[in-house]
């Protein structure tokens, strides 16, 4: 097992990005060595295997880094032919593109600034530009997914990763500020698929646990438990 | 598939519609380019296809839309398979799409403000810019190759190639805002760079006239400093 891949995933436990590799590395059936690193003092070796970003998650594969969860799922899925994240239709294919897309640069924003917000006005604001983004992917879902369990078809891909590896945040800020992102009221298919994205083996083995989320949020505004 | 009539719905002077027809063209896919009369003024066809983003450019291949630049040059290199735009080997293709997000992000994202905002965010966008061509620089001078992709143009080099080596210069003329100064010194790889991309066969076929480029931004020059004002607000 170990010499013919050396793999090792340098992240932190709350970002869901370096959860995305988790995922993808765990539903490839690959062993890796997980690295947690401090972002307030970040090792020598993420900075030499990241020097432009300087940020989590990266893949060092055979000594080789990866870096952006995007590009390394993908070149995870590339590298290791067995059980598909990608679909093999192009079409298809851009589809997802475009949603990982969309969700990186339109909804997780959003969210995450809801998260920083200092003001109530502020997280307002970001949260009714978060749920008009995500309102959009239930629209996605409906047009090109509906009647399948998971964005993937049968069985969880590319698209899954991108939103799944999120909901522990979610659910975090649910617990908080007892806001839902994904609700069954205004998502119903997006609550739905998180429903059995949740109950899949990887989500198990991958997820963090929200309470995780929920101490640090408690950390960063200074509050006490509700 | 790749019998099917393949339409492009762009605009005049986008250099986002540019990397589409690039990729096209080095496909040597045969394609019917649509243009927007009036991007103030969409019309349904884009509205019905994109109605996510409402941009240009979207493919059209068949009955499939595709929309967002990068991802439709990703699908034109997958659908149709002779002359590869992104390498065989995983690792090398990750390289190619690091460096095209680099390029997206880093170095154009911030070249909006740069160029047509002012006061302190316009400082910072210029330092992040200017910072950003700087990596690129050392990225082209280590691999030292005539194109990111290698010795080929690929993804990375039409991800950033038509907005550094042609649209730069008309931008920069038009917001009075200089991001590579005069002095050839300055950035020479990226400079080498620049000028493989405009000799490529593909690029020099759909490389808007730079009088008429000139006149477009002029004309649309209070729109992009009210759009770069509003980036700086949020």
């Amino acid at each position: 097992m170990a010499g013919k891949d050396d793999l090792k995933l340098l992240g932190v436990l709350l970002s869901p990005f370096a959860v995305r590799v988790s995922m993808a590395l765990s539903l490839k059936g690959v062993s890796y060595e997980y690295v947690e690193e401090d972002l307030s003092n970040k090792s020598e070796l993420l900075l030499k295997s990241n020097p432009v970003h300087k940020k989590v998650p990266v893949l060092i594969h055979n000594g080789k880094p990866i870096s952006e969860s995007l590009i390394i799922v993908q070149y995870v899925d590339e590298q290791f032919v067995d059980h598909s994240i990608l679909p093999a239709d192009p079409y298809e294919r851009s589809i997802a593109r475009f949603w990982a897309a969309y969700f990186d640069d339109k909804v997780f924003p959003e969210f995450y600034g809801m998260v920083k917000a200092k003001t109530v006005d502020e997280r307002e604001k970001k949260m009714t530009e978060t749920f008009a983004a995500i309102g959009q992917l239930e629209e996605a879902f409906a047009k090109f997914y509906e009647g399948k369990a998971f964005f993937g078809g049968d069985s969880i891909g590319y698209l899954d990763i991108v939103l799944g590896s999120c909901l522990f945040w979610f659910e975090g800020v649910r617990r908080v500020y007892e806001v839902e992102i994904i609700s069954s009221t205004k998502t119903p298919l997006l609550a739905a698929w998180a429903q059995r994205f949740g109950e899949t083996e990887v989500a198990k083995k991958e997820m963090p646990d929200a309470d995780k989320v929920v101490q640090y949020l408690h950390n960063l505004h200074g509050t006490a438990t509700k | 598939m790749t019998t099917e009539p393949v339409k492009l719905i762009g605009a005049f002077g986008s250099p986002f519609v540019h990397r589409v027809e690039v990729a096209l063209r080095l496909k040597r896919v045969p394609y019917e380019l649509i243009l927007e009369e009036d991007m103030a003024n969409k019309s349904q066809l884009l509205l019905n296809h994109n109605p996510v983003h409402k941009k240009v450019p979207v493919l059209l291949h068949g009955d499939r839309a595709i929309a967002e630049s990068l991802v439709i040059v990703e699908y034109v290199d997958e659908a149709f398979h002779e002359l590869p735009l992104l390498p065989a080997d995983p690792y090398e293709r990750a390289m190619a799409r690091f460096w095209a997000r680099f390029l997206e992000e880093k170095c154009l994202e911030p070249l909006r403000t740069a160029l047509f905002a002012d006061g302190e965010a316009q400082k910072a966008s210029m330092k992040e810019a200017r910072e950003s061509l700087a990596v690129v620089e050392e990225q082209l001078t280590l691999r030292g190759r005539r194109f990111l992709g290698g010795d080929a143009i690929g993804l990375a080099d039409i991800a950033g190639g038509g907005m550094l080596a042609h649209w730069l210069g008309v931008v920069e003329e038009v917001a009075g805002v200089r991001v590579l100064s005069d002095d050839e010194e300055e950035y020479p790889a990226l400079r080498r760079w620049a000028a493989e991309y405009r000799s490529c066969e593909a690029v020099k076929e759909c490389l808007p006239d730079r009088g008429r480029l000139l006149s477009y931004f002029a004309a649309i020059r209070e729109k992009c400093v009210s759009v770069a004002n509003s980036m700086v607000r949020r």
